[in-house]
């Protein structure tokens, strides 16, 4: 919402409020004011002057002196190139020390007092380009000559000496409001001087529109039938005859482009005006096009069709109510008006419509036929229907005064509502106790005038457009922001609870802290997935049944895609190697999982330092081969919870990664569930010293170190670990052998070991290796 | 005797002095104390001396011994010294070559805010309580007091999986479960994922990650809500930090409030990052509806509560000043590799 202030001062007087504590007011008030300028910003010292003598440069032949009165003491003499002044002309002039615009690029100019060929210029007449103004505003102005406002239609009201800003309505300054939904009377000029009123506790000056009009059975001019009463509470309207099509008045025109609105006539341009004053949309029809004589409010038949203001033919369904004459819709009610609907440049007799549709259907029919106008964005926020008499006596009222035609004293009126006054019982205790402050009754009594609304016994009933009043919470809202949100005292509350983490966060803390000392550096993806990604699963994805597209449209089954893209991306972006993982849901139909996915790929990576990291997470007990999808079958495991290895180069074609890439997933609520977050209890430091002896053994090829070890284990008397720490393979071995290396630790509790109680351990452990075929290396 | 044991002495000492390095100190230790050294000679023979000299000779040459012993170690330890410190000479090494790193990694910044915000509002009290993102539309709208035809629920904004089902807009699906779950006095907060139908663009994302904050019991007030929000700003981002509370509207609180803070770059004066107002938007809260609270079987004449809901994208991107939200998704190592 724009709002111009010279309008807002028709209805609260706020000149002697600083511009910027208007803002400032307004928006800690709850009208959030996202920006505002001055629309003569950064012209200065510009007055409309008449020339009264023109002579020849003599040093110029191109160049003219002007003897121009502004309603000084002497006229001002000024050197202008201009051909198309004459004697007589009334023109803007910016006078010594005043700023125009450059006629090239737009930037201010400052203009001082100066000499032009010997001859002194104590100013500057001024062009269109030089004022910042719109040529389709004054079409009589010529393309490059001085502005000349003899041909003004406005001619009569220009005073010699007068502030040509003010001629022009540009001393004003505009307003842009972010107004939320709850409050749509906001969304109108007099909503407005009503929250400035109540902020700056000035007096609102708002009376009900009045007009004389000519004797007039308005029930014989047009009839009215309101088929759908559901969808329309209110149904009002006037009439205007022997009205004569014209541009609006300069400063009516002018508020209208400082809201946003483009002036396009006289009659079209007040029913903007009310609707920006009042906040009701309001439509006006030439008679001539309702055929019939008969105004019809109706739902639209299936597969009708409309052909729009705008000239392009829509299709409308039953969802939609219309306004229609005998033979066909002429207006989408609350959206836009048909094809022939609108006023013309013949237009004689107008039928002025205000009306209250429900908003609901507003809002459908505006996204049906895909059009959001200024009045749809209204009547979407629920209009009161009690207040629809205004708009429309405003509107009439308008065009009287302005003299656009004659309108008729009476109009008609369809009411499908009742009108109630909404009582809610104010006891100022329970407000109090709502925010935390001690505002005495009276302060609060006061607050509700300064906002308009009447008092009945110990209730208090908002002004008619204020639809939002309902509940003490929202009259507990009305004080605190009068009051000032900011005048309320910070406080605690007096909880008696105490914070803290789950066992879960707990392990998930636990689980970060491991995978991030391992190197490992934490992504967040989009759970959103294309198909593609999820048919590696064998449960069916939860489908987004409006997706963006194709590549969002699934939620994802498993993060290891995920994980995939942000490596292939890692290597598009010429990272040479990370270690990362992400902690997230997959969501199935039966609930979302939590799960961990880790990912590495780079020089230093391999099966072993993915199954490091595994190992630094939880001990992996048992493990078995993984061959499925999308991991390298005879690379991959499955242990524990996890399941990791290197992916299939098949899978990582995909994604176009062409390297080795290594992921591990892994369920959380397995994971956390086993022994993770297990009890810990202290062992005594060992007393007696350890003997280590290291083993390097030879053994075919598919021999599994795994086995070899707990062989070992089974075999060997006070053996406290076996630790792998070499493979070899070629050298003097033969085809088909591989040599593996361990340390072995053994120790006694209760003593020594000597060397040859080892030795004898050993050797017990070399005779059972032997009997597998695993030898000792020579 | 005596005057030989002198004249020995000075020999010896001056022997020590003199010795330029551990060899000739060790020849001048075995000529003097060796088997076969003098001072051994001398101390040998005083057993030859009659009996009334013996002690007179025994005490001097074993004063004499004394003294050369203390001189042999300090002249020892001065040259270890001396030879240690010659030997630090030759070892100078290039203190600028790089340091030998165990490499760690980190978190990603949103979930380093995220942790930094639980701990402080667990300090306060308050526990976590988590909630679907795939939620039922009866938790995100209807019993939030949007209810059927509220613009919140179009399709334009909302990410629908059936007419149901739809992919939470808000954490304040949460407050619903919570106050399902719990009977008050509660204090939850909810981190998670929300949806929102906004193209991905430098300060819009479809998914982004919020927290939301519940807390009802008996006597809360709208001073309550203001002083835990300054204190969580507070201890967030210091104790410079300044707070404004402005009216604003949503359907599941009343009153409402829409939070700002003075702007983090220029602290209020206006700067391009905070668009010259010198504040910058942060969170909406409120007090929880009375509609709301019935909803969930709580009687809002006894009970009251207050809700905010804060963006942690939003937090993340002021805190690090980061100038794209794209960055936080796309997880390049050179971006993560800076938190």
């Amino acid at each position: 919402m724009n709002l111009s202030i010279n309008w807002l001062n028709d209805y609260v007087d706020v000149k002697s409020v600083p511009t910027d504590k208007l803002a400032s007011g307004l928006t800690m008030s709850g009208s959030k004011v996202e920006r505002y300028r001055s629309l003569s910003e950064p012209l200065k010292k510009i007055v409309i002057g008449k020339v009264l003598e023109i002579k020849r440069h003599e040093n110029s032949d191109k160049l003219w002196i002007c003897a121009v009165d502004v309603r000084a003491p002497e006229p001002v003499r000024i050197v202008t190139g201009a051909q198309n002044v004459f004697e007589g002309a009334a023109v803007p002039v910016v006078l010594d020390g005043g700023v125009v615009l450059n006629r090239r690029d737009g930037c201010a100019v400052k203009i001082k007092k100066s000499k032009l060929r010997g001859e002194v210029s104590e100013g500057m007449l001024c062009s269109l380009d030089e004022l910042g103004l719109d040529k389709g505003d004054f079409p009589y102005a010529s393309a490059d000559g001085i502005l000349i406002l003899n041909d003004d239609p406005d001619f009569d009201k220009i005073e010699i000496g007068m502030d040509a800003l003010d001629f022009f309505g540009l001393n004003d300054t505009v307003m842009e409001f972010e107004i939320t939904n709850n409050r749509p009377d906001c969304l109108s000029v007099t909503g407005l001087a009503r929250e400035a009123a109540a902020t700056f506790n000035l007096p609102l000056r708002l009376k009900e529109p009045s007009h004389t009009g000519f004797k007039c059975n308005i029930e014989k001019e047009i009839d009215v039938v309101i088929e759908n009463k559901r969808l329309c509470s209110r149904y009002m309207a006037g009439l205007a005859k022997n009205v004569k099509i014209a541009p609006s008045p300069k400063w009516l025109a002018a508020r209208l482009k400082a809201s946003g609105v483009r002036p396009i006539n006289n009659i079209v341009d007040i029913t903007n005006y009310v609707m920006l004053e009042y906040g009701y949309p309001l439509h006006a029809f030439d008679r001539r096009f309702i055929e019939g004589g008969q105004i019809i409010i109706r739902s639209a038949f299936n597969g009708e069709r409309i052909t729009l203001l705008d000239g392009n033919t829509v299709e409308l369904d039953g969802g939609v109510l219309v306004i229609a004459d005998k033979m066909k819709p002429i207006a989408v009610a609350g959206v836009m008006g048909g094809e022939y609907s609108g006023v013309m440049p013949d237009t004689d007799t107008v039928i002025f419509e205000a009306a209250c549709f429900d908003g609901v259907s507003v809002r459908k029919a505006s996204k049906k036929i895909a059009r959001r106008t200024e009045s749809s964005s209204r009547f979407e926020k629920g209009l009161e229907p009690a207040n629809v008499k205004t708009a429309l006596l405003r509107a009439l009222q308008l065009t009287e005064e302005l003299g656009c035609g004659e309108v008729s004293d009476t109009f008609i009126d369809y009411v499908n509502f009742e009108e109630t006054r909404r009582k809610t019982p104010h006891d100022y205790r329970k407000i109090n106790a709502i925010l935390g402050t001690d505002i005495s009754e009276s302060e609060q009594t006061r607050i509700f005038e300064r906002l308009g609304f009447d008092r009945e016994d110990n209730a208090v009933i908002p002004p008619g457009a204020r639809s939002d009043i309902e509940l003490t919470c929202d009259l507990a809202e009305e004080v605190a922001r009068i009051y000032g949100y900011d005048n309320i005292k910070p406080t605690l509350p007096r909880l008696v609870k105490s914070g803290g983490r789950s066992d879960y966060e707990r392990d998930i803390r636990k689980l970060t802290g491991v995978l991030t000392a391992q190197g490992c550096y934490e992504c967040v993806t989009y759970s959103f997935v294309p198909p593609r990604m999820n048919e590696a699963q064998t449960e069916k994805p939860i489908k987004i049944r409006n997706p963006f597209g194709e590549e969002t449209s699934e939620m994802r089954l498993s993060l290891i895609p995920s994980m995939l893209s942000v490596i292939s991306n890692n290597i598009t972006a010429r990272n040479a190697e990370a270690r990362l993982f992400e902690i997230g849901k997959v969501y199935g139909k039966n609930g979302e999982k939590e799960f961990l996915c880790v990912g590495l790929y780079g020089k230093d990576e391999s099966f072993y330092t993915l199954k490091g990291v595994m190992e630094e997470i939880a001990p992996l007990p048992e493990i078995g081969d993984l061959d499925e999808k999308p991991f390298h079958p005879g690379r991959a495991a499955v242990g524990g919870a996890a399941r990791f290895g290197e992916i299939s180069p098949l899978e990582l074609r995909r994604f176009g990664i062409s390297e080795r890439v290594y992921v591990a997933e892994i369920d959380l609520e397995a994971l956390f569930g086993g022994c993770y977050g297990a009890a810990k209890y202290y062992k005594p430091v060992p007393k007696y010293p350890a003997v280590t002896r290291d083993l390097s053994l030879v053994c075919p090829d598919e021999t599994a170190s795994g086995d070899i070890i707990a062989l070992i284990k089974k075999s060997g008397g006070f053996l406290e670990s076996v630790e792998f720490f070499a493979l070899f393979k070629g050298g003097n071995l033969k085809e088909g052998e591989k040599s593996l290396s361990y340390k072995l630790t053994f120790r006694k509790a209760d003593g020594t070991l000597t060397d040859g109680e080892v030795d004898e351990i050993i050797s017990d452990i070399l005779s059972a290796l032997k009997s597998e075929n695993i030898e000792l290396r020579g | 005797m005596k005057q030989q044991i002198d004249e020995l002495k000075k020999r010896a000492l001056s022997a020590v002095e003199s010795a330029p390095d551990r060899k000739a100190l060790e020849e001048a230790r075995v000529a003097f104390l060796g088997k076969k050294g003098e001072l051994t000679a001398i101390l040998k023979q005083t057993g030859t001396l009659p009996a009334e000299e013996r002690p007179v000779a025994g005490q001097l040459a074993n004063s004499v011994r004394a003294e050369f012993e203390a001189a042999f170690a300090a002249k020892l330890s001065a040259l270890e010294s001396a030879e240690i410190e010659k030997k630090l000479q030759t070892e100078r090494i290039d203190i600028t070559l790089p340091g030998v790193r165990r490499k760690i990694g980190s978190r990603h910044p949103l979930n380093i805010v995220l942790d930094e915000l639980k701990e402080i509002f667990i300090s306060m009290g308050y526990t976590m309580v988590y909630g679907p993102e795939v939620e039922e539309t009866r938790y995100v709208f209807d019993m939030l007091n949007t209810s059927e035809g509220h613009p919140a629920r179009d399709e334009q904004d909302t990410f629908y999986i059936d007419d149901e089902t739809v992919l939470r807009t808000q954490t304040s699906s949460v407050q619903i479960r919570a106050m399902l779950e719990q009977k008050p006095p509660i204090a939850v907060i909810s981190p998670g994922r929300v949806y929102r139908r906004d193209e991905a663009d430098a300060t819009h994302s479809p998914i982004f990650h919020q927290c939301e904050g519940l807390v009802v019991d008996k006597g809360i007030t709208f001073g309550d809500l203001k002083g835990t929000l300054e204190t969580f700003f507070k201890r967030l981002y210091g104790d410079g930090i300044r707070l404004r509370f402005r009216p604003h509207h949503f359907p599941y609180t009343e009153p409402s409030a829409e939070v700002d803070l003075s702007c983090f770059k220029c602290g209020g004066s206006g700067c391009p990052l905070c668009k010259g107002e010198g504040w910058i938007e942060m969170l909406g809260c409120g007090m929880v509806h009375p509609r709301v609270l019935s909803n969930c079987g709580i009687d809002p004449e006894e009970y009251g509560g207050f809700a905010f809901g804060v963006g942690i994208e939003r937090i993340t991107l002021m805190r690090y000043e980061i100038d794209n939200m794209r960055l936080l998704y796309e997880n390049d190592m050179r971006f993560l590799r800076q938190f």
